[in-house]
């Protein structure tokens, strides 16, 4: 019986680097093209690494710190990679005035985790947002990118299973 | 009823609201029973008519007019076809054009918005776009930057500054590249219009933004668009490439040999870009730091050339008033609030949704004849108008003028029309301690009143909370509030003492320990 692997940190996929920079030179004629270059790299590695930054600083010849501080900035530039599935809830005024806290902290308790934390078996991801525009049919919740209007506990218990 | 012409046209939204309680699914039981009926029923994905409560609405052509259903889960389907839906029959809503929620509105700005395939250019055409366009095409420039400048247009984003009047510095500006950006970046509670429009009628907003670039001499635009709005970004995209191939973006736009094209730049969560100065850093790449003013972006704005900063619902009126006329648009509204503005009710409310009608309705006509009170049952006992940074007001208070000058002397904000209810369980502690939390949070952290203020206003309320030297601690908040009133950079730091300090006026027995 083999013992059971912790899984250790990700080791970066061969080519990374390589690919990184594809996206940055195919991207870089855009006016204003660090923010594109980043959702694209998260787009198709599912987070921004740190010796992404460099290779981008390179193709679009910035100091390393400024890109670092565009994605320290930013928060949907992940710097780890997310859970399977990710679960946002929204916690802003209108939500809040229809129970959404009290769902985030069903939530929290249900899956085991806090906002901006991954379950240890890498399962969900939750995450807090501030706003999917879906204000009158509170409290919103994403779940793997797609979007639910009144969502009660009982709601959330449901799609959860269904993600799993 | 009669139906109309074959095939019988079904109307399904395909906006993300009506989405989230399951239209998609709708729309696909429906398309199973239309098969089955070879060809004889077609069914049309819209934007949604803003009647959220009713969502997912369906609606049936017939010859009176489009009879609606709703709201309509996927198990409801079978029922309603075997009723006789695709004749207009078994029981509906009636006619949706004569609901009294509708009758009430004036829609100019949402006129094609829930009624309208998004994506159809020859729709668009049908109902009244591009006439806009045209109208302006054959004006000189100056002509219509002064049209706009008559409507009494003012921005719709919050800031309600004369949208003419801007215009007309960004033309009188020498330079050889100019900008239009459009902030779609709409990061507050509440507000979902901006959303609605760019899903349910996005050719509006393409054709708004040539408007106003003809008018000023600009070539290049872009939009703002927030990441939390992945529906939004996909429609507006696939319409800006649709508007391209009518000729009516690109190179010689409508044969006039004006040229603009138009890029969508998606957001990354940062609730401060919605701030002017703050996006165009974005657009440029950088953090979204805010920038001081002067210079103003009319003069110094995008990669440092003359740009017009506008909200979306800003632009998307102007084709309506270059089509109609300065003085139509103008006869709507209140004093030096004309026209009509986009309401957006949320929150605890039983009939949320858009409301499209002339400045000068009363906030208690909006929340209690259109809203119909809150969606618990209970006694609505605030409300926060404009956001996150509006403030929060009383009951008491139902009787005021939907307007800029009157919300302002209430020390209150009309902003971007939102409307959030909240029923009496509400703790307005609790909710002027996030409104200081939520700034502490997405403050860009350039200036200091903002940046360190809002984490004082935290602890500050903690300790009133909690009784802790209560009496001087409220002087110490108010204090705290006016220096950041008064020092901050922008309106992120400039407004976060508005929620709080209307919460401690007309709600100050919360904040007993």
């Amino acid at each position: 019986m083999t013992s059971e692997v912790v899984a250790a940190a990700p080791v970066p996929a061969p080519g990374r680097a390589q690919r990184v920079r594809e996206i940055a030179e195919e991207l870089r004629g855009l006016r204003g093209a660090l923010i594109p270059i980043l959702h694209a790299v998260q787009e198709e590695f599912g987070y921004v690494d740190q010796p992404d930054i460099a290779v981008i600083a390179d193709v679009l010849n910035l100091a390393v710190a400024e890109v670092h501080g565009v994605v320290t900035f930013y928060k949907d530039f992940r710097r780890t990679a997310a859970g399977r599935t990710t679960v946002a809830i929204c916690q802003a005024e209108a939500c809040r005035s229809v129970g959404a806290v009290e769902l985030a902290e069903h939530a929290k308790r249900t899956i085991g985790c806090e906002f901006g934390e991954t379950t240890y078996d890498g399962r969900v991801t939750l995450e807090e947002i501030y706003c999917f525009g879906n204000c009158a049919l509170g409290p919103a919740v994403q779940v793997a990118g797609k979007l639910h209007g009144r969502v009660t506990s009982t709601r959330l218990n449901a799609l959860l299973g269904e993600a799993r | 009823m009669t139906p109309a012409a074959s095939p019988v046209r079904v109307f399904v939204p395909r906006d993300s609201a009506a989405c989230s309680v399951g239209a998609d699914e709708v729309a696909e039981r429906i398309s199973a029973h239309a098969a089955a009926a070879s060809g004889d029923v077609e069914i049309v994905r819209t934007g949604s008519r803003g009647m959220l409560w009713l969502e997912p609405l369906v609606e049936v052509e017939t010859a009176a007019g489009r009879v609606g259903y709703g709201p309509v889960a996927p198990e409801d389907v079978d029922g309603l076809v075997a009723a006789g839906m695709f004749a207009g029959e078994g029981e509906s809503l009636g006619l949706v054009e004569e609901l009294p929620w509708m009758k009430r509105q004036q829609r100019l700005t949402f006129r094609r918005v829930g009624v309208v395939d998004p994506l159809s250019t020859a729709d668009y055409v049908a109902h009244g776009g591009t006439r806009g366009l045209l109208a302006a095409l054959a004006m000189a420039p100056a002509d219509v930057v002064e049209t706009v400048v008559d409507s009494g247009l003012r921005g719709r984003g919050g800031a309600g500054f004369p949208t003419g009047i801007k215009w007309r510095t960004v033309l009188g500006a020498d330079a050889d590249l100019k900008f239009v950006c459009c902030n779609a970046d709409e990061g507050d509670s509440g507000t979902y219009a901006d959303r609605m429009l760019i899903e349910g009628d996005p050719f509006t907003l393409i054709e708004g933004m040539t408007i106003a670039a003809y008018a000023v001499g600009a070539s290049e635009g872009y939009v703002y668009l927030r990441s939390e709005y992945p529906d939004a970004v996909a429609t507006l995209e696939d319409a800006i490439e649709r508007a391209r191939d009518e000729g009516w973006l690109g190179p010689d736009i409508l044969g006039s040999g004006f040229g603009f094209d138009l890029h969508v730049r998606v957001g990354a969560g940062a609730y401060i870009c919605g701030e002017e100065t703050s996006m165009l850093e974005s657009l440029e790449g950088k953090r979204g730091m805010v920038r001081a003013k002067p210079p103003i972006p009319a003069l110094e704005g995008l990669f440092g050339r003359p740009t017009v900063v506008n909200n979306v619902l800003s632009l998307a009126t102007v084709p309506t008033i270059l089509a109609h006329g300065a003085a139509e648009y103008a006869a709507y509204g209140t004093g030096r609030s004309l026209g009509t503005s986009v309401f957006q009710l949320g929150g605890n409310v039983a009939r949320g949704g858009i409301v499209e009608t002339a400045f000068g309705i009363t906030l208690g006509e909006l929340v209690n004849d259109f809203g119909g009170g809150t969606s618990s049952g209970r006694p609505v006992r605030a409300v926060q108008v404009g956001g996150p940074l509006g403030a929060y007001l009383p009951v008491e208070q139902f009787d005021l003028s939907m307007d800029y000058e009157a919300f302002a002397a209430a020390g209150a904000m009309v902003g971007h029309g939102g409307i959030v209810v909240f029923d009496e369980t509400v703790d307005m502690a609790a909710m002027a301690r996030f409104a200081f939390e939520f700034c502490a949070a997405e403050s860009c952290g350039k200036c200091t009143p903002c940046r360190v203020g809002a984490v004082r206003g935290v602890e500050t309320i903690d300790r009133i909370v909690s009784g802790t030297d209560r009496a001087k601690n409220l002087v110490v908040l108010e204090d705290l509030c006016e220096l950041m009133t008064d020092g901050s950079l922008c309106a992120m730091g400039g407004l976060t003492p508005m929620p709080v300090r209307s919460a401690v006026r007309h709600f100050g027995e919360d904040f007993n320990a």
